[in-house]
């Protein structure tokens, strides 16, 4: 138990980023106002960003711009993740500007941000309407 | 460097408790703008300068820019407050009829 | 004061009432002689809610705290941070850093494998932006009709200010060459195509939101950004499949990878760069209108 409490305190930066993961998700479920659960969810995203760029981390490595050949001497990170986290932040992007424009048009027909008073409202609706 | 990346980190995990703490919207939409900043230092210190670049300009710039648009938009950034004491007030007046 | 003033709180208790609400929020307005009505009988509906709102706070609480403790458990049994002999860094890269170079051309790992090694995970992934503008295309300019965006004045004089002025016209142009530096030199230096088209949009969403949503929509026009962003795309799609189809039928490569460490090198990286930096700024600067206004 000692050793494995000592090998997480070594992975520190893997801790913070399951901290960060952690925090996103408990946003995301408790938090009431819709445009915080978007926050929430971006605050997920780089949490998942920061594990994966931490995996590819090497300890004393350059970053890979191969101005030089690699060696005994010059170690390079690993590219792979920076690659992927790449993408994966303008994906963020997108998929937060698609739920804020959802966010706008759900204000714009009910008035609120708020799920609780969502739900009460979407608990009422026209007597004979169609929806 | 150790010490730098752990203070950066305390920043980062801080900012994110702060987002999630915090009442009105505009706030939390500065101090996610804030953690994307402290983000973008870290990943240099992650030597991954092409992420840093890209956090710095999507991150806090865009995302930032978004959220306080959508905000603008539905008329929320200053008057969040106002509209809840509203809704209390309403249930409060209901509550003694 | 025990009870809790929540408007969801006393709704729970029956005490608000919902029909002044449902008249303010812009739900289609119900005809005469008719009203907004439960669907079922409120008292069923309250008690549901209030037994399900429990549950669900506890059901998360316990869902939060179990997540936490695995991830933190599967993170004290992963490898070592910095770990050069991890799994993580197997041969794969070990060939990207090795041999990227000579295969590529690029100085750039990052470039050389998003570009070259993994061109097509690149081509979806820069489609996935394009899927989302079409979404929010469809739904800002749905709801434009119905909720008519205040006049431009209400908000633009707010930036009308001499300091601000002066400030961006420096400050423009050198965002704009620094991210067409940051663009052109991605197979080079740290960059490329996604971080180069973000800074290339935030200068152009900075000229929009100082000078006015009308100026920039005359400045930049919607035709204009169209018609790059499909040139873009179109271009990675052709040129692409014209490499994979060469490629894997043995045929020789028209484009010389070049020296490496010159500008005009790496073969279809630099082009390929440009076209997906321009997709990205077009549809950034896209959203932000589309936030901004409404409309392109």
């Amino acid at each position: 138990m000692a050793a494995m409490f000592d090998h997480l305190l070594h992975n520190y930066e893997e801790a913070a980023a399951i901290a960060l993961l952690s925090i996103g998700f408990c946003m995301l479920l408790f938090d009431r106002n819709l445009l915080k659960k978007v926050i929430g969810l971006d605050i997920m995203n780089s949490g998942v960003f920061l594990l994966l760029a931490d995996r590819g981390y090497i300890a004393g490595g350059k970053a890979p711009i191969m101005a030089e050949a690699a060696s005994e001497a010059v170690r390079y990170v690993n590219p792979i993740p920076a690659g992927l986290v790449l993408v994966g932040i303008v994906v963020s992007v997108s998929m937060s500007a698609l739920m804020l424009a959802l966010t706008v048009r759900v204000y714009q027909t009910y008035r609120t941000l708020d799920v609780d008073h969502l739900y009460m409202l979407m608990s009422h609706r026209r007597k004979g309407g169609r929806a | 460097m150790t010490v730098f990346r752990v203070i950066l980190l305390i920043g980062l995990v801080g900012c994110a408790i702060a987002t999630a703490i915090v009442r009105k919207p505009m706030q939390a939409v500065i101090i996610y703008s804030a953690f994307s900043v402290v983000l973008a230092v870290l990943w240099i210190t992650l030597e991954a300068p092409d992420l840093a670049m890209t956090e710095a300009a999507v991150g806090a710039g865009v995302t930032g820019t978004l959220l306080y648009l959508t905000l603008r938009r539905l008329n929320l950034i200053d008057q969040d407050e106002a509209h809840r004491e509203k809704m209390r007030e309403e249930a409060d007046e209901h509550g003694k009829v | 004061m025990a009870k809790s003033d929540s408007p969801f709180r006393c709704w729970l208790r029956g005490e608000l009432d919902l029909s002044a609400q449902l008249q303010t929020a812009e739900m289609p307005a119900p005809p005469e002689g008719e009203r907004y009505e439960p669907r079922h009988h409120p008292a069923l509906i309250r008690m549901i809610a209030r037994q399900s709102h429990r549950l669900y706070v506890a059901l998360v609480a316990v869902l939060c705290a179990v997540l936490f403790t695995v991830l933190l458990l599967t993170a004290a049994n992963l490898p070592a941070y910095g770990d050069g002999e991890a799994p993580t860094n197997n041969e794969v890269s070990e060939r990207y850093v090795n041999q990227g170079v000579e295969e590529t051309g690029a100085l750039n790992a990052v470039a050389g494998m998003m570009l070259d090694y993994r061109a097509f995970n690149t081509l979806g992934e820069s489609f996935v932006p394009f899927a989302a503008l079409c979404a929010v295309t469809v739904l800002m300019t749905r709801g434009r009709r119905k909720h008519p965006l205040p006049p431009e004045a209400d908000y633009a004089d707010y930036y009308a200010d001499p300091i601000v002025h002066t400030m961006c016209k420096v400050i423009i142009p050198v965002i704009l060459v620094f991210g067409t530096y940051v663009l052109v030199n991605g197979h080079l230096s740290p960059g490329g195509g996604f971080s180069g088209g973000a800074i290339l949009s935030s200068a152009l969403i900075i000229y929009a939101m100082v000078w006015g949503d009308q100026r920039a929509h005359g400045a930049i026009r919607e035709k204009t950004v169209r018609r790059t962003m499909a040139l873009a795309m179109g271009f990675y799609v052709v040129s692409k499949t014209c490499s994979f189809y060469m490629g894997a039928n043995g045929m020789p490569n028209p484009i010389s990878a070049g020296v490496p460490g010159r500008i005009f090198s790496a073969g279809l990286i630099l082009p390929l760069n440009v076209a997906v930096g321009l997709a990205v700024c077009c549809t950034m600067y896209s959203f932000y209108m589309f936030f901004r206004r409404g409309a392109l």
